[in-house]
């Protein structure tokens, strides 16, 4: 192996009460694919801004291509060949593919001459993309592009990409895993962050685990099993939950014909949605971000009402309830956004417990509050669900992602509802807590409750769910078991690449 | 340099200190500007703050507290509720005049029955006059989606139109000898607001100040209702998704601060000023809006901020007569209060940290 493109030795970085990264070294050799991988909070984010230039090490170098290397800020590291891909677009949505190119250059050249070398990037990499399209009217996976394009326009050496599949159905990680292929045989180095092990496993030469902010070892992902790098990044054996052979009883929730007009201008309507589940059964939905997961829950929550009969809990029409008489008839929802949506950041935990739990644990009466009997409720969520927080006094927003979603499924699960919509459970939350909120999930399910999961983990789904659907555009597929299904139909069931071509390399 | 750092929680120490902060900024800052004015400061500060208390004439100011106090609190308890939920009437002002308007109206036109129910009658019609003007701005906002704050400001200078066409017109006394403004309800028993005990300036306004108080805290802190209330200005999302109307709550809202302030203009034009005037408003209805955040948002605090502020009017008025000092330079003086008060709040979620500069 030739000498490495860049050698980290020894980044340090602490923030108040927590060392994000502690002593990590590791080299990025030339035309490499390497991934970092890691729970959440296991420092990733917080390495690659080193190597971007966002964040300053308190201690350690970096060397590139055998020079000290210390960016003061992202223009420099860009100056020294470093790209990166982030896993939120910086993209405006009212700006076309090549004014938001240009906006991020140093010195655009003419508007033409840009689009013309956005094309013919574009057609070298595989990644057809028009840059006069408004980016609002993309798909994620069109929109990654943007962003790809926009890297690979400064020729970079070393090219990171943050969980860039997140957001991608199947046929659509598989042509970017193509680009990156053609990259890589070009030498260009990437590295490449992500938990999901088994793309890590197609795609990576070389991996960095990270654990707690230090590095905890190195492997070469074709050679180690996915369960032994999970393993690692968890420091400890897995539990995968437990599901028992389930009877389904009489059918719980009935949705047919729900259609809904978009409830805000970058929403998606949703377009005829029929699906069934019964008692005793998890019904997994996957789909890409933004296809309907936030308006389908709402539809369920009370949030958006529809026509009457559109939604049924046990054959009784409840499209035109609120969220209060839904709870009442055990139709239970936990949203996707924790801080805002599903609680309320600056309250504390005990009057977060009331939000949701006031009708079911009988927490008022003729309007007037229980406060001894709500406090009891959220130390029951606290003490069920292992929340970390010294007490139901702290306010929501002090506790981490993970521990705040802990409480929000626990604040529902613990209210024994017959119908359970849960958005995201695990999202941003680590690997153990996951597997307990999923054991939560599916314990309910054995009790007898129906249980809609949306999510876009489609291992998770894979895990937990008895049947699956897919959202695409605001579509529901037709609902299908889920023994048996592979990835591919999963991928079309999603979308299949969103009308992205495939390319040809 | 200087950082903010967001607190993990709000601090409740600051909470309650940053009024008490406040207070005193502006005593040293009102007081350079006081200097600057050529007069001492030390002595102005002395005649706004002492000398209502504890002066040679206090016997004669302290009943003015209660009376000044009390629509600042009735007023200001009503905007709190809005004002926690993310609902801003400005409007308090035109509210108060329409209350006391259409409080004035009923006892006018029993006018010279005597009956125990007339006074009870006139409460009730400020109470809906107020209800009403502030109905205008809750309805249009909730069919139309129209700003509340700009609606309810501008509904002020409609009603300050009204105010002056009532003492022109309709509700001038026929034996003025032809000067605008209505009968002296002072001189007409059953529509009196008398002072309950003479001499303490303790009328039915105060009672219902506090009254309000002890509602307002009972509805924050006992009922569903305010913690829909809060939660709402909070979490909008969160609220919605816990099943609060946000319609009902704006018109709840905005009803109950409109019917306040109704109730406080009647209250004043019944009796400390006694008569519908051109410029009956003095406002009241503007200056409540400090007091409701002087307060916190807080009932109890809304009751303190009150006396403050009205110790700063009459305080102020002394000092006008006394030392000369510009009324231009107690309202900077007034309004330095919740300046600071709303910079000083950044305490509660952030702290002050003195950084090192990251070495590169």
């Amino acid at each position: 192996m030739t000498a490495p493109l860049l050698s980290l030795q020894g980044l340090t970085k602490a923030y108040p009460g927590v060392i994000a990264n502690n002593n990590v070294s590791f080299d990025i050799g030339e035309g490499e694919v390497h991934a970092l991988l890691g729970e959440n909070g296991a420092g990733k984010s917080t390495l690659v801004k080193m190597i971007y230039g966002l964040v300053k090490p308190d201690s350690g170098t970096m060397l590139l291509r055998g020079q000290p290397f210390a960016p003061a800020e992202p223009r420099a590291a860009r100056a020294d060949g470093i790209a990166m891909v982030f896993q939120h677009f910086s993209l405006f949505d009212a700006l076309n593919v090549a004014e938001n190119i240009a906006l991020g250059m140093e010195n655009p050249p003419a508007m033409n001459d840009l689009a013309a070398r956005i094309r013919e990037v574009s057609e070298n990499y595989g990644l057809p993309l028009d840059p006069f399209r408004t980016v609002g009217d993309l798909s994620a996976g069109e929109r990654q592009r943007v962003e790809i394009i926009r890297c690979l326009l400064q020729d970079p050496k070393l090219l990171i990409m943050d969980e860039p599949t997140s957001v991608l159905t199947p046929q659509e990680v598989e042509i970017l895993f193509e680009t990156l292929q053609k990259l890589r045989s070009e030498g260009t180095s990437i590295l490449y962050i992500s938990h999901k092990l088994e793309e890590i496993r197609t795609l990576c030469d070389h991996a960095t685990i990270l654990r707690l902010g230090e590095n905890v070892g190195e492997c070469t992902p074709a050679e180690t099993s996915a369960r032994e790098m999970a393993e690692l990044m968890v420091g400890s054996t897995l539990q995968t939950p437990e599901r028992s052979g389930r009877e389904f009883g009489e059918v719980a929730l009935d949705i047919s014909g729900l259609s809904v007009p978009s409830p805000s201008e970058f929403g998606t309507a949703l377009k005829n949605l029929h699906l069934v589940v019964r008692k005793g059964e998890v019904l997994g939905v996957g789909g890409v971000a933004g296809n309907g997961q936030d308006e389908l829950l709402g539809v369920l929550s009370g949030e958006i009402l529809t026509a009457a009969d559109a939604v049924k809990k046990d054959g009784q029409p409840v499209g035109r309830m609120g969220p209060t008489a839904r709870r009442k008839l055990g139709l239970l929802t936990a949203p996707e956004e924790r801080l805002g949506h599903a609680a309320a950041p600056d309250m504390s935990l005990t009057e977060n417990a009331l939000l949701t739990g006031s009708v079911r644990e009988g927490l008022e009466s003729n309007g007037f509050l229980k406060w001894g009997l709500t406090q009891n409720f959220a130390e029951r969520i606290i003490e069920a669900f292992d929340v970390r927080t010294p007490g139901p006094d702290n306010a929501a927003r002090s506790l981490s992602g993970g521990n705040l979603q802990k409480f929000v499924i626990g604040r529902e699960v613990l209210q024994d509802p017959d119908v359970l919509v849960v958005n995201q459970p695990t999202w941003g939350v680590d690997a153990a807590a996951a597997a307990s909120i999923r054991q939560a999930i599916l314990d309910l399910a054995a009790k007898g409750a129906a249980i809609v999961c949306i999510s876009q983990d489609l291992d998770e789904l894979m895990e937990i769910s008895d049947s699956f659907a897919a959202l695409n555009e605001g579509r529901l597929s037709a609902p299908r078991e889920t023994t048996g299904l592979t990835v591919e139909e999963i991928g079309l069931m999603m979308g299949g690449a969103h009308g992205m071509e495939v390319a040809h390399v | 340099m200087i950082v903010l750092e967001k607190r993990p929680q709000p601090s409740q120490a600051w909470s309650m200190a940053t009024p008490a902060v406040a207070v005193l900024a502006t005593m040293v800052f009102g007081g350079v500007l006081f200097a600057a004015l050529g007069k001492n400061p030390i002595e102005a500060i002395q005649t706004i703050f002492w000398e209502p208390l504890f002066g040679e004439h206090a016997s004669y100011y302290r009943p003015q507290l209660l009376i000044k106090g009390a629509p600042l609190v009735l007023i200001a308890i009503g905007l709190s509720l809005g004002f926690k939920a993310g609902i801003w009437n400005i409007g308090a002002e035109g509210q108060y005049i329409m209350g006391a308007i259409v409080g004035a109206g009923v006892g006018l036109a029993f006018y010279p029955l005597e009956a125990w129910y007339i006074f009870p009658l006139m409460i009730m019609g400020g109470a809906l006059g107020g209800w009403f003007w502030a109905m205008i701005p809750a309805l249009l906002k909730v069919k139309f989606g129209t700003n509340e704050i700009l609606v309810s400001l501008m509904l002020v200078y409609v009603a300050e139109q009204l105010l002056a066409s009532m003492s022109l017109g309709l509700l001038k006394n026929p034996q003025g000898y032809g000067f605008p403004g209505s009968r002296n309800l002072q001189s007409y028993d059953s529509a009196h607001n008398a002072e309950l005990f003479a001499g303490t300036g303790m009328h039915w306004g105060v009672v219902a100040a506090l009254i309000a108080v002890i509602f307002a805290y009972v509805l924050l802190n006992r009922h569903m209702l305010g913690f829909h209330i809060r939660l709402t200005g909070e979490a909008p999302r969160a609220a919605k998704f816990a099943g609060v109307h946000p319609s009902r709550l704006i018109l709840f809202c905005l009803g109950t601060s409109g019917m306040l302030a109704g109730l406080a203009g009647l209250f004043e034009v019944a009796g400390p000023a006694g008569q519908i005037t051109i410029d009956f408003n003095v406002g009241y209805g503007f200056t409540a809006i400090i007091v409701a955040f002087l307060g916190r948002l807080h009932p109890v605090g809304i009751l303190l901020a009150g006396g403050v502020m009205a110790l700063t009017y009459i305080g102020g008025d002394i000092a006008q007569s006394k030392l000369g000092l510009p009324a231009s330079a107690i309202q900077v003086f007034q309004g330095m209060l919740l300046f600071f008060l709303l910079a000083l709040d950044l305490l509660t979620n952030y702290r002050i940290r003195a950084a090192r500069k990251e070495v590169a």
